[in-house]
């Protein structure tokens, strides 16, 4: 494990490391232990971004604060607070996704349902989170033709991740079904379901 | 309190404050206004709190019509704004009547007009702020002809008889803005950060709030392989397999999968909210301690 904290201007450093479960128990210890003047902590793949108020807080100080950081221990989170998620098993790609890992769409859905997932970090609309099922992952590559269109509650997968659209947008992960959940709200107090350290599990229902 | 008619919006007119930093970490852009000072000094100027909304004008050709007497003060680009047809002075506080009619012509200098009204524009807020986000579509939509702005409660302070500071116009010509090093400088040829500085770059066309496109002599990337997402800020210069830069602005996406060279000082993010498509920019190294 190497931790390397690169430099991002003069409000901002990127902490990298080697994999995403070092982000997974990295992200929850800089979140906890955040010091006035942090604005934005932004987990990745392999890193995480840190930008602050450097009036209020120097990057000398963050540099320091973030090198000594133990990792949190604490990473798997007790599945009793998963977020369920109900979903239609019925998308356009499933047929395709259980021929790629040579199975049936019937252990396609059993292995989404059946994996505990975790949010690692959000991107590519507010409220869409890139799911990690650990041990359990399975490698899909994205369609070869992104899609214009995904509606909003499109559940998909690509690389080793599973993610819900939260809005109509276009895309190019592989969809497997869909879900009625609300994943983004603006309105809202909480305005996202999905918050980066979140247990996810899917339930399977009929259509 | 109604504050104006929306006659004409212009290329693009939007609701714009400080935005939303903080909540990156759910996929959400800060956004805001692309020239924060001009921003802050508008609210000053008619004695609101630096951060209220008003409204950003992209170019030339919006016009506003005032419901009420309002006390309003115009900042950023420089051209020749007018109301009824005589000239409105900028940069400082005026009181406009009933009726009165504002157009913003194509500006001489910069891109961006701010209107500051005392009170602020009115509207929900979106995750604590009522900027529109062009990226996210977080924040009310683009202002359209027929729209009614409405005014905020007025301020506990007077409109100021005098604001001290004098901001000056948008730069004319060459801009120069300050790079500190990025993240991935190791993955373009060596020399590539003094290429950046030594290079001539134009602004392109294609440019918007989501990042500012540069023209000139593509940066020679050592690696082609992809990189995972990672965290962006504004004043990123995110460079694609083209090697020319795109410098990330307000609306930007949190993460992306492009090297970042080198990032803007964050007291430039300014300027580059007023450059003009085709504007010459050099990028200078900055001193100091970050």
């Amino acid at each position: 494990m190497t931790r390397s904290i690169l430099p991002y201007g003069d409000r901002a450093l990127l902490v990298q490391v080697d994999s995403l479960e070092e982000v997974l128990a990295l992200y929850p210890a800089v979140d906890a232990t955040r010091p006035p003047g942090v604005v934005d902590v932004v987990p990745a793949a392999r890193s995480i971004l840190v930008t602050v108020e450097p009036g209020v807080l120097p990057l000398r100080r963050v540099q320091d604060w973030l090198s000594a950081l133990p990792p949190s221990r604490a990473a798997v989170r007790n599945v009793e607070d998963a977020v369920v998620i109900d979903v239609v098993y019925s998308g356009p790609d499933l047929d395709e996704v259980a021929r790629v890992q040579g199975v049936g769409a019937d252990d396609v859905i059993a292995w989404h349902t059946g994996t505990p997932w975790r949010v690692a970090f959000s991107g590519f609309a507010p409220g869409f989170g890139y799911l990690t099922a650990g041990s359990g992952r399975r490698i899909v590559p994205r369609r070869a033709e992104p899609r214009p269109r995904v509606a909003a509650g499109s559940v998909g997968l690509a690389g080793e991740f599973s993610g819900v659209y939260p809005r109509e947008s276009p895309g190019g992960w592989q969809l497997i079904g869909a879900t009625r959940a609300r994943l983004w709200d603006a309105a809202d107090e909480h305005p996202a379901l999905l918050m980066p350290g979140r247990t996810v599990r899917f339930r399977a229902i009929p259509p | 309190m109604t504050a104006f008619d929306v006659l004409d919006p212009g290329p693009l007119l939007l609701i714009e404050d400080l935005g939303r930093p903080g909540s990156a970490h759910l996929g959400v852009p800060p956004s805001g206004a692309m020239d924060r000072a001009s921003l802050r000094l508008a609210n000053r100027l008619v004695g609101n709190a630096e951060g209220t909304a008003a409204l950003e004008i992209l170019a030339g050709g919006a016009r506003l019509r005032a419901r009420g007497p309002h006390w309003v003060a115009v900042t950023g680009a420089w051209g020749d704004v007018r109301t009824d047809g005589r000239p409105l002075p900028v940069d400082r506080a005026v009181l406009l009547p009933h009726g009165a009619i504002l157009e913003f012509p194509v500006p001489d200098r910069g891109l961006r007009y701010y209107l500051a009204v005392r009170g602020g524009i009115g509207g929900a807020d979106a995750l604590g702020s009522r900027s529109t986000d062009v990226l996210s579509g977080i924040g009310p939509d683009p202002l359209l002809a027929g729209d009614v702005l409405v005014a905020g409660p007025v301020p506990a302070l007077p409109v100021p008889p005098i604001d001290e500071a004098f901001t000056g116009p948008p730069l004319d010509g060459l801009v120069r803005l300050r790079l500190r090093p990025g993240p991935r400088t190791d993955w373009f040829a060596p020399g590539s950060m003094q290429a950046l500085v030594d290079g001539e770059w134009r602004v392109s066309p294609a440019s918007n709030r989501v990042g500012v496109r540069l023209e000139g002599e593509p940066l020679r990337r050592v690696r082609d392989d992809e990189l995972p997402s990672e965290g962006m800020v504004a004043g990123a210069l995110q460079v694609p397999p083209s090697g020319l830069p795109t410098i990330l602005a307000a609306d930007h996406p949190v993460t992306g999968g492009y090297p970042v060279i080198a990032v803007l000082v964050d007291a430039d993010l300014d300027a580059l909210g007023q450059l003009r498509p085709g504007q010459p920019v050099r990028f200078t190294r900055a001193t100091g301690f970050a």
